[in-house]
């Protein structure tokens, strides 16, 4: 009995990574879509991204004259660094392969290196916009991630654990409706913070190529054929990822507390739907939205980090 | 009123709101953006006292509630409003400290009302007393926004700020201050905004503009 069940924890470890990598691709599609709709365009098919990854894996590889090792190697860091994330994360059970290891401080700090070797990697190309992209991410980087730890650690401080595991059961047995004010304020950080880290508007425009704006597309210039799918892939999945996250902490339902495959099952259908439904709601809300002016992103990020401190006093002053 | 009761979860809610519109006020640049901020705080303010009200069954919280309406969501907003729409000048916060680090003070003192209330806390038993902290919180930054915003509008709503702060922590304290002892209250802060507005327009006629730094030195 304990052989079989740990083995469905090993499957549910490999049934959420195999899941995120087809899904991944087909919500930034879904998202664009929305978009194209709600303007009244046709748009591409929802398929789009996942056949220019197609066709980008079946080109050549190239690289920049001068450029080392790490300009190679980011793509690989990046999509690995978040293929770990997500085996780690327990995104469709509460029980999950690596235990005590679905921290929230080693998830975190892994989307963290990720974002790290890519502006190594901007920087090892020394290229101007390589260079700027790179600040640039860092200045976002740098307030964006306190902001994340700190927003989740808010709903963990009367657990007294960093489990992801521990954290997410909590949330499914707290009834929903209750909305705290430490719920409503972490929540707000997190959605901040989703669209500051995956290039989004109203802090980058994903869809832009204008050389003063651009902040994740000036990171990646110099990628072609198969490292630019990797990287496309990697920033694809660091978005499922997080959207995956907010959905389990803030809407859990169906969320598995078992290893089986029922369970699994149920848990993965449910995280589809709301995946789904979260693209299709960043979709259409980015149609009204403007891009902020760069300088007045850290405000937006310095709030994003203050809403999630308030979670934490809000947490300290009413447990 | 019990832990863990709706009550007391909607009161959280409320008057946790009050410092969440205590610090959008810090975050936003334009004055139509923080009158906003003002109007929502009444509105969480005015919450705050129907559910006090309505869980202890205190009849005069009722109106208590319903002269905060008025007051602090109808008439003080349009009020200010008015001050934007005379001098569009003033449409700008025109901050002395700038916004990211605005935000990180107004988390440095609400982390200071939190530990200052803590021996009070304590000492009283009661789920509205442990609300206290957002109180004294709102009350810093409202401080805190006269001090960093220059225009007279943002001054206004920080003065406003400190008087809601302080509204709150007596509604959560005493759980119903006598109703005249309110009435007084709140009515001197409407007297105070008309008398702002008279003298607002008064220096926009005589200086052409709302800029408090103009007035350094003193005429006859």
């Amino acid at each position: 009995m304990m052989a079989q069940s740990s083995a469905w924890v090993i499957g549910a470890g490999l049934v959420q990574v195999v899941a995120f990598v087809l899904v991944a691709p087909l919500l930034v599609g879904l998202m664009r879509t929305v978009r194209c709709r709600m303007e009244g365009r046709t748009g591409p098919p929802v398929t789009q991204v996942w056949k220019d990854l197609r066709k980008l894996f079946a080109k050549q590889r190239t690289q920049p004259r001068d450029s080392t090792v790490v300009f190679s190697m980011t793509p690989v860091v990046l999509v690995a660094t978040t293929l770990v994330a997500i085996w780690l994360a327990p995104l469709l059970t509460t029980r999950v392969s690596m235990g005590g290891g679905s921290d929230l401080f080693a998830v975190v700090f892994l989307l963290l290196m990720g974002s790290v070797s890519m502006s190594l990697a901007a920087l090892d190309t020394a290229t101007a916009f390589g260079g700027m992209g790179a600040s640039r991410l860092m200045t976002i980087v740098a307030l964006a991630e306190p902001a994340l730890l700190v927003a989740i650690l808010a709903l963990a401080a009367p657990l007294h654990s960093s489990s992801l595991a521990v954290i997410f059961a909590t949330a499914l047995h707290h009834p929903v409706w209750v909305a705290t004010p430490q719920r409503l304020l972490s929540l707000g950080a997190f959605l901040i913070v989703i669209l500051a880290e995956s290039g989004r508007l109203p802090v980058d425009n994903p869809a832009s190529h204008l050389e003063l704006t651009m902040i994740h597309e000036a990171l990646f210039l110099e990628y072609s054929g198969p490292d630019l799918a990797l990287v496309v892939l990697g920033e694809n999945l660091r978005l499922a990822f997080m959207l995956a996250l907010l959905a389990n902490l803030y809407a859990p339902w169906g969320f598995a507390t078992a290893a089986g495959g029922w369970p699994i099952l149920i848990g993965l259908a449910a995280m589809l739907a709301k995946l789904v439904v979260l693209a299709a709601v960043i979709g259409a809300v980015e149609v009204g939205m403007a891009k902020l002016r760069l300088f007045r992103i850290p405000e937006l990020l310095a709030g994003a980090f203050m809403l999630s401190i308030l979670a934490v006093v809000s947490a300290l002053v009413i447990a | 009123m019990r832990a863990g009761s709706l009550a007391a979860a909607l009161l959280a809610l409320s008057s946790g709101a009050v410092l969440l519109a205590a610090a959008v006020a810090l975050w936003r640049r334009t004055a139509r953006g923080i009158v906003r901020a003002l109007r929502f705080q009444g509105v969480a303010l005015a919450a705050t006292a129907l559910v006090l009200g309505v869980d202890l069954r205190i009849k005069l919280m009722l109106v208590t509630a319903l002269l905060m309406i008025a007051v602090k969501v109808v008439a003080i907003p349009i009020l200010l409003s008015r001050i934007v729409w005379l001098d569009p000048s003033s449409a700008e916060t025109d901050p002395v400290v700038n916004v990211p680090a605005s935000l990180v003070t107004a988390v440095v003192l609400s982390l200071v009302a939190f530990y200052a209330t803590r021996p009070l806390v304590h000492a009283v038993a009661g789920v509205p007393v442990t609300l206290a902290p957002f109180g004294l919180a709102t009350v810093l930054i409202g401080f805190f926004v006269l001090v960093a915003r220059r225009r007279v509008v943002a001054q206004m709503v920080g003065l406003l700020l400190v008087d809601n702060g302080i509204a709150l922590a007596a509604l959560l304290l005493t759980t119903g201050v006598p109703l005249l002892v309110e009435l007084g209250g709140t009515l001197d802060v409407l007297l105070v905004v008309v008398v702002l507005r008279v003298l607002a327009t008064r220096l926009h006629v005589e200086l052409g503009a709302l800029e408090l730094d103009r007035l350094a030195e003193l005429h006859d």
